[in-house]
């Protein structure tokens, strides 16, 4: 019955969503950090840009994003991004649609965690004198991170859901290489229930994990 | 302005932000110019790419409208059919019975954990294998397929926080004046409940149109993005003007449901005749217990 999946490379079909969910995750943390950044920070032009850029990008469909990074910037624009092969080209594409879209995700998550910190915190800790460092450090930034954990978990699970996009500009990973298997075996329950499993196995310890660690470090209000 | 990140700016922060200001403005002016001058070599500025769009309907009329169309049956089909499933399935979760609720459980918790993609490749293959749908409708029986497994399951989470939400007293009183268990779901608690929950389920309308494109690039399904690759194909390559369009589009669409969800979610917020609960665009994966889920506005 599970004979025909020796001449699949299933593990490293998996293993490629697995790395392309690593690499966007770090890379849209960053970006989607300056954002916040940018987007709570004292300098209205840069306020304006955050909001903007967040209003927009998570108003696109990530399709059009990932196959516009292949349509646009490497067929029309040439840009290979350092790439040779295409499927390098394709999978550092991938990555970077991913960053771009899921950045605002993680722009917003980090903004709802600074939200959950009540005025209070950094009047009280002014009026006692802490200098501006020490209230961000000491006081408000530790309370919004520790509200930050389980949005920032939910965007991580959405991102590695979201990985299967990349199929539409044919990196190999997991929803490309079920679409392959359908085609060439006649095993629609049994192939579709294996790829669902592989994506409950990366998602459901993820949510359970994040979920009790943002638990545990919630402040309690 | 002050708030808790800063303090009221005094003359040296002042200075600091016009720095600031100056320095972000070189550096996108100089990211604008490189975008511009990349486009330019190309050729992606030349008039006749963007023409289509902007002198006569053609464009609009043979290839936007009809993909908007689909687009928007896709997603109006797929919200019709998981909006009902969804209560069900939020109900079941809250039922007394542990043969109803953990089913409900398991199945919500299975479909928000799989990727819309792979669900809609399944309803693909299912529908060519096993049923007698033409081949030219099997891609949109696909996509609303897939886009209602996985958003039943998302609202089913909404409708449980939705009726979570709401105070306790609600429920003990009705029980108090002796309404059954059916009762107390139908008269008192889901009609509160859809009210707090309105602002959620149309922030969810916003992921199910933003999904319809994956039909288009994955599974043949002629909607919008994929009227952008015909036209582009058919006005020589104007590769940038249309994904450009196109985008435009989703961002007018899904910006106006997503004002509306906003709007919506103050305007009960201030109200003072409900209980005052409200389940925002972002509460319903916080209110999931088991936590696998998420994503449900991403």
């Amino acid at each position: 019955m599970f004979d025909f999946l020796e001449d699949y490379d299933l593990l490293g079909a998996f293993w490629t969503t697995v790395q392309l969910a690593v690499l966007s995750a770090v890379g849209s943390l960053v970006w989607g950090t300056l954002l916040a950044a940018m987007r709570v920070g004292p300098v209205p032009l840069m306020r304006g840009f955050g909001t903007a850029y967040v209003n927009i990008v998570r108003n696109i469909p990530l399709t059009v994003i990932i196959l516009f990074t292949s349509l646009g910037l490497n067929q029309t624009l040439g840009i290979s991004l350092g790439a040779d092969d295409v499927e390098t080209i394709n999978f550092r594409l991938a990555v970077l649609g991913l960053i771009f879209y899921t950045s605002s995700f993680v722009c917003e998550a980090l903004r709802s965690g600074i939200n959950t910190v009540p005025v209070g915190q950094a009047e009280a800790a002014r009026a006692i004198g802490l200098t501006f460092r020490q209230v961000l450090g000491l006081v408000v930034l530790p309370q919004a991170f520790r509200s930050s954990v389980v949005p920032l978990a939910n965007v991580l699970i959405a991102l590695i859901k979201n990985t299967t996009v990349a199929a539409a500009i044919g990196v190999a990973e997991a929803a490309v290489l079920m679409k392959e298997m359908i085609e060439n075996e006649a095993q629609l329950l049994l192939i579709s229930a294996i790829i669902a499993f592989g994506f409950v196995v990366l998602t459901l310890p993820t949510g359970l994990i994040l979920g009790w660690v943002g638990k545990k470090v919630a402040v309690k209000r | 302005m002050s708030s808790v990140l800063y303090d009221a700016q005094g003359p040296r922060a002042k200075r600091r932000n016009v720095v600031l200001t100056v320095i972000f403005l070189v550096a996108t002016a100089a990211l604008l110019w490189w975008v511009y001058k990349a486009l330019k070599d190309k050729g992606q500025l030349e008039w006749a790419l963007w023409e289509p769009f902007f002198s006569g309907t053609e464009a609009w009329s043979t290839y936007i409208w009809p993909g908007l169309q689909n687009t928007l049956k896709a997603a109006a089909l797929a919200v019709i059919i998981a909006l009902p499933l969804g209560a069900v399935l939020g109900i079941a979760r809250l039922s007394d019975h542990a043969w109803v609720r953990v089913p409900a459980a398991v199945v919500v918790e299975f479909f928000r954990s799989i990727p819309v993609l792979v669900l809609m490749i399944f309803g693909l293959a299912l529908f060519a294998q096993y049923t007698n749908v033409s081949s030219d409708d099997r891609p949109l029986y696909a996509v609303v397929t897939g886009l209602v497994l996985y958003n039943a399951s998302v609202l089913a989470e909404i409708v449980r926080a939705g009726i979570l939400s709401l105070p306790q007293g609600q429920g003990e009183a009705a029980k108090a004046i002796g309404l059954r268990k059916g009762q107390l779901m139908r008269l008192i608690l889901l009609p509160q409940a859809v009210t707090a929950m309105l602002p959620a389920i149309v922030s969810q309308l916003v992921v199910i149109v933003k999904d319809t494109a994956l039909g288009g690039a994955v599974l043949t399904y002629s909607e919008l993005l994929s009227s952008a690759n015909t036209m582009s194909g058919y006005y020589g390559a104007n590769v940038i003007a249309s994904f450009t369009v196109v985008a435009v589009i989703f961002i007018a669409l899904n910006f106006a449901l997503t004002s509306f969800a906003s709007w919506l979610e103050r305007r009960l917020r201030r109200a003072k005749k409900s209980t005052g609960a409200v389940v925002g665009a972002n509460d319903a994966q916080i209110a999931g217990t088991a936590g696998t889920g998420g994503g449900g506005t991403v």
